[in-house]
Formats: C-alpha cells, structure tokens, sequence
C-alpha cells in the first residue's frame, strides 16, 4: 500500500498534463474545423507547373 | 482522388455537376482534356481557377462546386465595401497597418475548397493571412490595405465561385464560438474528474465492506477532494450564475437544485473529510455536473449551429445607398446619413432604401415582399415609392420623403411589435414542473432533517442532516432536467437536417400542439415567381429562337417576366443595344442589328405599326407578352407564378393529419385565387393588408386554435410575430425571418407535415422523460428519507436515470421512426 504515495501524485501529475493539453488545444483553436483539416494532408503544397 | 474528380464530373458541367443544357457547348480546356460547363458562369470560375495554376482543385475535391451566381450587374455592388465609415465597424486594425475581416464565404462545398480559397488568396499582393473554417464556413482575411482594396479581394473570391460577405460587429459577436469553446473547457474538467473521482470512489466502497484502514480512506477522500474542488469552483459555475439571476427575478428554475445539491453535498462531503467521519459524495457531485454540462453542450452547440446557418452570406449586406448631389456626381453612402430632400439613384435589382417620391425615369418596382401583391407596380415621375420594394428594370432617381422610423416599412414593423406583445404567453412545461419540484425537494428534505433530529429513535441534529442530504441526492434533478433539453436538441437537428431551421428554442412544443396552419400565398404555396408556361411561335423560320431574343431585350432587368425568360431561354443572352424600358408597357432594343420589342400587344402594335396580333387563347391564370420585330408579329409567350411542386403533397399530408388550413393572402388579383383552387383549401381570403390579416389570425386564435403560419413577405411580419409558431420562407426579407420562430430552407414544403409530426414525437418523449424522471424521484425519496440509500446506490441510481433519458431522446433521430 506505500506505493499509493508514489502512484497518487503521479496520477494527479498526468491529470494535470491532460487538462494542460485541453486547454491549450482548445484555446490554439485543434477542435474549430473537424471537417476539412483531416484531408488537407492530400492536397500538395506547391503544383504551379501550369502557371502562366 | 482523380477518379473521383472522373467520377463527379462523368454527367453534366464538370464545375457544379448540374445537367448540361442542350445547343452549343460551353468548353474549356483543362489539362489536355476539353470540359463542358453548364453555363458561362461556371466556365468562368473554372478558367479562373486554371488561370491561377490552381487546376489540382478539380482532383482533390470529393463533393461538386456551387453554380456561381449570374451577375448582370458585375462586380459593382463590391465597391460598397471600400467606403471608409463602413471599413470602421467590418475592419479589425493591427498595430503593423494591417486589416483583418471576418467572412462568411458561400459556396464550401468539400475540404477542397478550404485550400483553394487559401492558395488563391494568399496569392494576391498585400495579403498577410487567410485561414478558411470548413465547418462554419467562415475566413479570416488580413492584409495591408496600402496594397491591395478590399473589394478586390472580394472580387477575386467571386472569380473562383465562391460568395463572400463580411461580418458585422453584430454578426461577429452572435456567432462567436466562445461560449461555445468555454463550455467545452468546462465540460473537459468535469468530465477528466469524474473518471478520477469514479475510480477513488470504487477503493473507498471497496474498501467499506472490506474494513479500509482510516488512514487510506482518508487519504482516497482527501485526494478526492482534490479532484472535485475545480469541478464545483469551475465547471459548475454556470448553474449558480443562472440560478442567482432566477432568484433575483422571482423565480425557482431548475438550476437552482441542481445548484443546491451541488453546494451541499460538497461542503458535506468537505466536512466529512475533514472530521474524519460521515460519507463522502464526491463522485457523485462530479457526475452530476459532467452529465448536465453534456447536455447543455450539446444544445449549445446545435445552437450556435442554427445561428450559422442563420447568419449565411447573403443576408448580410450593408445597408447602402448612392446618393447624386447637386453636380450629379454619385456617392455611396450608409443609410445613417441620409437626410429628407436627398436625391438617391438606384439601379435595377436595388432596394430602395427608404419611402421617397421619383423625380427622374419610370419603371416597375417589385412590392411584392411589402404588400404580397405578385405583380410589378409600373412607377412614374411623382409616384411616391416605399423602402423595402426592388427596382425592376430602369433607373430611377428618387427624392427622400422619410427615413426611418416614419417609413412605411417601419409602421409594419410598429404593428409587428405590438402584435408579438399581444401573443399567446406559452410557458415550458420544464420551467413550470421545475418551480413545483425545486419547492416540494426544499419542504422534504427539511422535513426530513426535522423528523431524524427530533423526533426519531435516537434524535441527533448530525444524523438528521446526512438523512436530509441523501434526500437531496438521490432526489437530485438531472434526469428531469436532461428531460426536455435532450429531446428538443435532437428534434431541432433532426429537422435541421430535414430542412427547416429552428430558430426558436420553444417552438418545437408549441408546434406539436398546432391544429391549424395558415399560409401566405405569394412565395410560399407557390413559388412566388413566373416562369414561362408556353410559347407560341407567329412567324415562320425567324433566323434567331424567340425566347433568345426576347431573352437578350430584357437582360439587366429584374422584372419578373424578365427573370422568367432568361431563366427559359438557359443560354448566356445575346448581345442589345439601344435598349429602352418603359415602364408597364416593354422594352424595345437592337439585337444582332435588328430592332425587336417585347411587352403588350397594343403597346407594340403602335410602336411598329402593326395590326392587333392574332387572338390568343390565354387563360386567366397567365399573363402574355408578345415579341414582335420590324417585319410583324415573332411570338407569343405565357407566362404564370406556379405552384410549389411540394404543395399539393404537403396539403395533402397536413390534411391527413387532422390539421386546418386556411389561406390569409396579400394579393388581390383573381389568378391568386385560381392558382390556389387545386389544393381546395376552403378558408381562403386574398387582398388582405397587414392589419387585416392580423384581424383574422386572432380571430382564429380566440376561437382555441392555436396556429402555425408560414409566410414571407415584410407584410406578414405582423402575423408571424402574432402566430403561436411562425415558419418563414429561406428566401424571405431579413426582417421576415427575425420575426419567425423556424426558417424553411429550401423548397419542400413536405418538411412541414413531418415537421408537426416531430413536434408531435418529441413531445410525447418528453412526457416519457419527465414521467420517468418523477417516477424514479418519487420512488428513492422514500427509502432516502428511511436513511436506507447508500451514497454509492445514490450515484448508481442518478446516473442510470440519466442516461435512460439522454437515449429516450435519441430514438428521435432519423431511422428510428416507430418510437
């Protein structure tokens, strides 16, 4: 039973990092566009070869 | 991805996918490959597109592209947005000198979009920033106005097909997602603790029936506490505000036992910690609040959905005008700064701003939205004009006579305000149980403190307060008040999806209680424009097809007929020169060198000297035009307003369904009444002014019926403000719709019949949710007030009633149709 002293405050440390990541994610704006952001890896960034 | 760009563009324009029309194709080439396009618009945007090395967007799109919008007036209207008082209120300015605007862009059709717009505006100079959101179908623009205007930027948006409008303070403010993101923060704590809180309460159960040693248990309990405390000082915090504000107005609301039960089980749970002794109820404070924040997320959300929808592109122009000072010069300017006396040029398609009297040209103007008649009123010099009409086909310069408050338009509106204060009072059924319940908790649970620390075997004030706490728990509202929100929120995305937008929250129930549906003629029964029913040819082999040039003579109009015979005609209009409108008669003009009139039979005879056309066998459902050319008579067109083809199906079904329905329209003209006569709708009364119809709505309300009307024009805003629900047209005057209580998008009316029938479904769900909900009270308030619930059977119990509620609600949703 000693371990809970160990596993306590390392379970509230990982708590504490998951609330940090959801407010950061949703304050940076990660839950806005569900949709799109998802497929946008597919377009390619640079296909100008058929610019005049 | 290219095989679904194969795919979607297999049939029909290879832009938008909509079928391609018959005669000379519209052709560009992309790649090495020929494309055909519907129209001249979509082949357009397709080479600007291409033009711009953006020609990929074609293969990386999975849904096809909107038609662009046919323009006869170009990209004018845009310059509005270069006016320096309008860029103070839509602009936003940052300290290195740039600008950043808000829009609402028409037209996102699929994640494609999302890139295409960036690539293409990122592109052009001065632009800093552009972030597109696929999912509200809103930009973020920011660039350095020194470089680049900014309807230049909105030009080139157009260009790809996509219609933009910026975002009033206004708008921007309704449709921020911060609340939104606020809530969602809140229910992420709640939620992160309750598994926490959930798993400790599992050891200290466990622990109970296994003699736990008091110095772990104190240490689960303290380490519960910290879990629990930002869930009750953080997420919590709306229910106190709401129940606070209830309170300062005199009213009990269900937030405030919920706020309660929150309070007090904490601070008992905080006491028992600390002393060492008694029962903790941490886990279920969090749960509590982790499943009514659920719940109001999820109405929040489809709420802020709504309000998008709502607050779509264009309906958001900015009220301008162009006033002609003295030189004749025209300026733009917003509506604040006109003044009586000021002369205002408005072109054709434009909305006259403001009551006035026209002093230079003649021409028809559009009154349908403000009085429902469907026919153009043909105005001459000294006729006066009202704000809210569109002008239809020449310019005309008018002087101001009112502004404001003293338009016309503004008294329709008085008369809708006074009708909504005159409205039936409807009061949540929720809202009325939840004062009875809160009050009935209160008594019991002090009643039962008094009898355990009195009266009891063994009387003790500390045994009497865990008692009356258990009561609060067990008896702790968040079944009844998930009841109604749950089922309403997925009724209102249920017919969001089906077409009709809910703008009101309580609508819904009042719709279930509907029995008679009222409707507008003009625009809502009927499409509320002309098309072309038939055309009779009267000269043998013209070298050019009547309807082309008949198209080509009325182009830059928006008279109906004109509409009617573009829309007909399909091809992109022949080139006309020296075209002439006069006003309730036709128009007259050179069309490949040729001089054609269109308009009256008599007009036209005079005009080129000819004899009276040959008799027609018109009905009187139908208004005729003839086109006539130097050497005689061309051709002969019918045209009629039709019915909606849903109309006579959604008649049919609210019929079925045992409703009433009656008819309470604008116009006067003897076709409304024909037109209507397929549909035998008995109760029907035409010519009717705002006041009048006003007269027979409560005249209809009074008798018991409670009424749902549908309508569209400026001149029933009085009604719908009156009616117990009011549905307005998608298409409706901006007006219109605030004053309604659901929008119709689209145009199938058979969404209303399955409207009311949802209406119906849900609120018998709702009756099942609070008939549970109260039956489960009523059932564990006796054995808490024995002191026989255990907190964890309290939280098992709580959280099971709750659930059953959320998953009633959701046998709403679609393909679950026999609940």
């Amino acid at each position: 039973m000693q371990s809970l002293y160990f596993l306590i405050p390392l379970s509230l440390g990982v708590i504490g990092a998951a609330l940090w990541l959801l407010f950061w994610a949703v304050k940076n704006g990660q839950y806005d566009d569900l949709n799109s952001e998802a497929e946008r890896i597919l377009f390619e960034e640079d296909d100008r070869a058929g610019r005049p | 991805m290219s095989n679904s760009a194969e795919r979607l563009a297999a049939t029909g324009c290879y832009h938008c996918g909509l079928p391609l029309p018959g005669g000379p194709p519209i052709e560009f080439v992309i790649g090495e490959r020929t494309r055909q396009f519907c129209c001249i618009g979509c082949q357009a945007v397709a080479s600007a597109i291409v033009s711009g090395g953006l020609a990929s967007f074609y293969q990386f799109r999975s849904a096809d592209s909107g038609r662009p919008e046919q323009r006869p007036a170009g990209d004018a209207d845009l310059a509005v947005w270069d006016m320096a008082e309008l860029a103070d209120d839509y602009l936003q300015h940052h300290p290195d000198g740039s600008v950043s605007a808000s829009l609402a862009v028409d037209g996102i059709t699929c994640a494609a979009c999302n890139w295409l717009i960036e690539k293409h505006l990122g592109d052009c100079a001065g632009v800093v920033a552009v972030a597109v959101n696929g999912t509200t179908h809103r930009a973020t623009l920011r660039w350095q106005p020194a470089q680049q205007a900014f309807s230049t930027l909105l030009k080139e948006l157009r260009a790809i097909g996509y219609q933009a409008t910026p975002l009033s303070p206004f708008a921007r403010d309704t449709t921020s997602d911060k609340p939104l993101k606020d809530m969602l923060l809140r229910l992420g704590v709640a939620g992160l603790a309750m598994m926490q809180a959930g798993m400790v309460a599992i050891a200290l159960y466990a622990g109970g029936y296994q003699d736990i040693d008091p110095h772990w248990q104190q240490l689960l309990r303290w380490l519960s506490w910290v879990l629990v405390t930002p869930v009750v000082f953080y997420s919590a915090v709306p229910f106190y505000r709401a129940a606070w504000r209830a309170l300062r107005l005199g009213q009990l609301v269900m937030d405030l036992p919920v706020s309660l039960a929150i309070a007090l089980a904490y601070s008992a749970s905080c006491y028992a910690t600390l002393r060492g002794g008694g029962e903790v109820y941490y886990d279920s404070v969090s749960m509590f609040c982790f499943f009514l924040l659920l719940g109001r997320y999820i109405e929040a959300r489809l709420r802020y959905r709504n309000l998008l929808a709502l607050y779509s592109a264009d309906e958001l122009l900015p009220p301008t005008a162009l006033r002609v000072d003295d030189s004749g010069a025209e300026q733009s300017v917003t509506l604040r700064q006109l003044v009586r006396g000021d002369r205002l040029r408005i072109y054709p398609g434009q909305a006259i701003p403001c009551d006035g009297r026209v002093i230079e040209g003649s021409g028809s103007v559009e009154e349908a939205l403000l009085t429902g008649e469907a026919a153009p009123q043909s105005k001459r010099v000294g006729d006066s004009v009202s704000a809210g009409t569109i002008n239809g086909d020449n310019p005309l310069l008018i002087e101001l006579s009112a502004v404001g408050q003293q338009t016309q338009l503004a008294a329709i509106l008085r008369i809708a305000e006074q009708a909504a204060a005159d409205k039936p009072a409807w009061v949540a059924r929720a809202d009325r149980l939840a004062g009875r319940f809160v009050a009935a908790v209160l008594l019991c649970a002090s009643a039962v403190m008094l009898y355990w620390s009195l009266w009891a075997a063994d009387p003790s004030l500390q045994h009497g307060f865990w008692v009356a706490l258990s009561v609060l728990v067990v008896t702790c509202p968040c079944a009844l008040s998930l009841a109604t929100p749950t089922a309403l929120a997925v009724a209102a995305g249920e017919l969001r999806r089906d077409g009709l937008l809910v703008t009101n929250r309580h609508c819904l129930e009042r719709l279930a209680a509907v029995n008679k549906v009222v409707f507008d003629k003009t625009g809502t029964l009927t499409a509320g424009r002309l098309t072309v029913v038939a055309s009779e040819p009267l000269a043998a082999a013209a070298p050019l097809a009547p309807l082309a040039i008949a198209a080509a003579l009325e182009q830059g109009s928006r008279h109906p007929v004109a509409v009617a015979l573009s829309a007909a005609a399909g091809q992109p209009p022949l080139a006309v020169s020296e075209q002439q409108f006069s006003a309730g008669a036709g128009v007259i003009g050179r069309v490949a060198g040729a001089r054609y009139g269109l308009g009256r039979a008599d007009w036209l005879a005079a005009e080129f000297t000819l004899d009276a056309p040959p008799l027609a066998a018109g009905t009187a459902l139908t208004s005729q035009v003839w086109l006539a050319g130097e050497p005689g008579w061309l051709a002969r067109f019918e045209l009629a307003d039709q019915l909606r083809q849903s109309a006579p199906g959604a008649v049919a079904a609210l019929r079925g369904d045992g409703q009433q329905l009656a008819v309470l329209s604008g116009d006067p003209s003897a076709q409304a009444a024909l037109l209507l006569a397929p549909l035998a709708i008995a109760d029907s009364q035409f010519g009717l002014r705002p006041d009048q119809k006003l007269t027979a709505l409560r005249r209809a309300q009074q008798s018991g019926e409670v009424v749902a009307m549908v309508g569209d024009g400026i001149n029933d805003v009085p009604v719908l403000r009156c009616a117990d629900v009011s549905i307005a047209m998608g298409r409706a005057a901006d007006v219109t719709q605030l004053a309604a209580d659901a929008l119709l998008l689209g145009d199938d009316l058979g969404a209303l019949p399955r409207a009311l029938r949802l209406a119906r479904r849900t609120r018998a769900v709702i009756g099942q949710n609070i008939g549970w909900a109260l039956g489960y009270n009523l059932l564990a308030l006796p054995l808490a007030a024995a002191g026989m619930v255990p907190p964890w059977a309290a939280a098992i119990g709580m959280s099971s009633s709750s659930l059953i509620v959320l998953l009633n609600a959701l046998r709403l949703k679609r393909g679950n149709r026999n609940g």
